[in-house]
C-alpha cells in the first residue's frame, strides 16, 4: 500500500511518501509557518520525486491534531478532499502521537505536548508496549500543573516536542529528579514518516465526517455554550 | 456563439459565512449551485465568529463538493478548470476553499483560476444577461461598497467606495440598536416600506466631487437618536426609523452612481451583492436611470445576490479564457482589492 502522510500541525512542515513501511520520500522545511503556499507544492514535488502520480496513493493519512487551528484546517483540507476527489483511503493521526512515535523506550511514559499559552498545553501520555505505540491517556488541553499532577504516579517520563523544553523548570519542581528526561532534540520535529508508520495499523476514517480535533471549543462557543447550557434547534448549518 | 464543447468550471467559493461548490457551463448556465449557509450558527453571537466560520467550512467542503458533482451529473474527466475565491474574505474561511480547490485541480490536472469575490458578485447578473461593456458595476454587500468600472471583460477598476462602514455592515448594527436578530437587512428593507422618511437623517458626503460614500455618520445619527429617546422616555415608530435610515442610504448610493454613470458613460449597470436583493434600492435604481435610457439596468438574481460558488464560475470563466492561472502555491489575499480607476478622483 502506498501512503501519502502530511502533518502541517505546527509551524514545521513534513511530508512522506510509503510503500508499506518502507519509505519512498521524505521532505520536512521548518522556515515559514505559510503552509497554505508550500504544501500543495511540496506534495507535487514529492510524487514527482518519485515518479508517482497522485491516482497511485492507497491512503492519505494526516496529523488531525492538536495543533495551530489554521496550520490543521489547511491539512485536513487538503487530505481530505485529495482522498474524496480520488476516492482513496483517509487516515487522521494525532499529531502528539506523531512525536511520541519517535521516541523509543521501555517501561517510560511518553509525554509529547505543544505550549497552548498561558500555562496551558495539549499534551497526550503514551507508552509503547511490544512495539507499538499506546496512548494511557488521550489527548487534551489541559494546565501544565494539571498535567504534573497525572503524571506524578509514573516512575519515568520522557518529554518530547520542540515546546517541552521550555517548561523544564516546572519540571524540576514538580518531578524528582531521576524521573524526568526530555527526548533527544532531533526527534522534536514531526517526522511524517513516522505519521505513515501508524497509519499503516490504522482503520480509514469517513471522510465525509473528517474535521481536525482542535481540542478546544471557540472561545465564542464556549461562552455561549454557558449561557445556554449547550442547547440548540436544528443544525447549524443548512443547505439553501 | 454556440460552440461545439460545452466548458465547465468547477467554482468554490468560502469567503465568509457559506460554504459553495458550483458547476457551470460556459460560463452562463448553471448546472448545479450547492449553497451550505452558517447563519444560524453565527446568530448565536449576533454576527461571523471566523474562527467558528472556518470550523464550519471544514465540515461542509466535499459534501458541498459531492452534491454538485452529483446534481450536475459530471465527471472530473469533463471539467476544464477549477476556479475559486482567494479574496477579499475571512482569512480562515478562504484558506479552506483555496486548498480544497488545489486538491482538486492537482489530483485530476486541470487549470486553477483564482477569482476576486468582488468580480464574482458582479458576475452573479450574467446568469440574467451577457454583461456589455464599457460597463459600471455598484456593489453593496455586508463587506463592502463600491462602484467598479468594467472597460472591457476581465478588467475591474474601483471608481469610489466607502470610507468607513460597508453599507450591509450599517443595517447590521442598526438592526441591533432596533432589537432585530443578525442579519437585519431584510427586516429592516420590510419595515422601511411600512413607514416614511421622517427623521431626515444626514446624507454623507453627497455633494462631495467624487464617488465615494460613507456610512458611519448615518450610523452614529441613528443611533443617537434612539438612545436619546430612550432617555426621556419618548416611543418612536420602528419603520419610521427603518424608512429613514434606508432611504438615506439608497439617496447616497443613488446619487453617487449616477454621478459615475455621468463620467463613464456605459453601456450597462450592474446592480450586486448582498445589499442588491434591498426592495428599497432596486426600485429607487430604477426609476432614476429611466432618465439615462442608453444604460441597460442590470440587477442580479435575488437567489444570487448573497455569496454563492456559481457566481464565482461565472466570473472564473471569463478570467480563465482571458489566460488567468493561478499555481499550486495560491494564497488567500483578505484584504484583496480591484486596482483604483486612471485619473480617479480619491
Ligand atoms: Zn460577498
Amino acid at each position: 500500500m502506498k501512503i501519502l502522510a502530511i502533518d502541517t500541525s505546527n509551524q514545521p512542515l513534513s511530508l512522506a511518501l510509503l510503500e508499506d513501511e518502507r519509505l519512498l520520500a521524505t521532505m520536512t522545511t521548518n522556515h515559514s509557518k505559510n503552509h497554505s503556499v508550500a504544501l500543495m507544492p511540496q506534495i507535487a514535488a514529492l510524487l514527482k520525486s518519485v515518479a508517482l502520480e497522485p491516482t497511485e496513493i492507497d491512503r492519505i493519512a494526516v496529523a488531525q491534531g492538536p495543533g495551530s487551528y489554521t496550520g490543521l484546517r489547511i491539512g485536513v483540507t487538503t487530505a481530505k478532499t485529495l482522498a474524496f476527489t480520488l476516492n482513496k483511503e483517509l487516515v487522521g493521526i494525532s499529531s502528539l502521537a506523531v512525536l511520541a512515535g519517535a521516541v523509543h523506550v521501555a517501561e517510560t511514559v511518553i509525554v509529547p505536548l505543544f505550549d497552548a499559552r498561558r500555562g496551558n498545553v495539549f499534551a497526550g501520555i503514551y507508552q509503547e508496549k511490544e512495539g507499538i505505540l499506546t496512548s494511557l491517556v488521550a489527548d487534551r488541553h489541559l494546565g501544565l500543573s494539571e498535567l504534573c499532577l497525572k503524571l506524578q504516579k509514573y516512575p519515568h517520563i520522557v518529554f518530547v516536542g520542540n515546546d517541552s523544553q521550555q517548561f523544564a523548570q516546572q519540571f524540576k519542581h514538580a518531578f524528582k529528579p531521576q524521573q524526568v528526561s526530555f527526548a533527544h532534540p532531533e526527534l522534536n520535529y514531526p517526522q511524517a514518516y513516522i505519521l505513515g508508520l501508524l497509519a499503516l495499523r490504522q482503520k480509514p476514517a469517513e471522510i465525509q465526517n473528517f474535521i481536525p480535533k482542535y481540542l478546544r471549543l471557540t472561545q465564542a462557543e464556549a461562552q455561549w455554550k454557558k449561557k445556554h447550557q449547550g442547547t440548540l434547534d436544528g443544525p447549524l448549518v443548512e443547505k439553501i | 456563439m454556440n460552440s461545439l464543447k460545452r466548458e465547465l468550471i468547477l467554482a468554490f467559493e468560502t469567503s465568509c459565512d457559506e460554504t459553495s461548490v458550483a458547476v457551470v457551463e460556459n460560463g452562463e448556465k448553471i448546472l448545479a449551485n450547492v449553497v451550505a449557509t452558517q447563519i444560524k450558527s453565527h446568530k448565536r453571537f449576533g454576527g461571523v465568529v471566523p474562527e467558528v466560520a472556518s470550523r464550519h467550512h471544514i465540515e461542509q467542503i466535499t459534501l458541498c463538493l459531492q452534491d454538485a458533482l452529483a446534481e450536475a451529473a459530471v465527471t472530473y474527466e469533463e471539467l476544464d478548470a477549477v476556479a475559486v475565491t482567494y479574496g477579499p474574505g475571512l482569512v480562515g474561511a478562504l484558506l479552506v476553499g483555496v486548498a480544497a480547490a488545489k486538491a482538486v485541480a492537482f489530483a485530476h490536472n486541470l487549470p486553477l483560476i483564482p477569482v476576486n469575490h468582488m468580480a464574482g458578485h458582479i458576475y452573479a447578473a450574467r446568469f440574467v444577461t451577457p454583461l456589455e461593456f464599457p460597463a459600471m458595476a455598484l456593489l453593496v454587500s455586508g463587506g463592502h461598497t463600491e462602484l467598479v468600472y468594467l472597460p472591457e471583460p476581465n478588467r475591474y477598476e474601483i471608481v469610489g467606495e466607502t470610507r468607513d462602514d460597508a453599507a450591509g455592515e450599517a443595517y447590521d448594527k442598526i438592526g441591533r440598536v432596533l432589537g432585530l436578530s443578525y442579519p437585519a437587512g431584510k427586516e429592516i428593507d420590510a419595515l422601511a416600506h411600512a413607514g416614511k422618511d421622517s427623521f431626515k437623517f444626514p446624507r454623507a458626503m453627497l455633494h462631495e466631487e467624487n464617488y465615494d460614500f460613507s456610512f458611519s455618520g448615518l450610523k452614529s445619527a441613528f443611533i443617537n437618536t434612539v438612545h436619546h429617546a430612550q432617555q426621556v422616555g419618548e416611543e418612536l415608530n420602528k419603520n419610521d426609523l427603518a424608512a429613514s435610515f434606508q432611504q438615506s442610504v439608497i439617496d447616497v448610493l443613488v446619487a453617487k452612481t449616477i454621478r459615475a454613470l455621468h463620467a463613464f458613460p456605459v453601456k450597462q449597470l450592474i446592480l450586486a451583492g448582498g445589499v442588491a436583493a434591498n426592495r428599497g434600492l432596486r426600485q429607487a435604481l430604477a426609476q432614476r436611470l429611466t432618465r439615462l435610457d442608453e444604460v441597460e439596468f442590470v440587477k442580479a438574481p435575488l437567489t444570487l445576490c448573497g455569496d454563492n460558488a456559481a457566481m464565482i464560475g461565472a466570473a472564473g470563466y471569463v478570467a480563465w479564457k482571458n489566460d488567468v492561472r493561478a499555481q499550486l502555491d495560491l494564497n488567500a489575499e483578505p484584504s484583496l482589492e480591484f486596482p483604483w480607476v486612471k485619473g480617479a478622483l480619491k
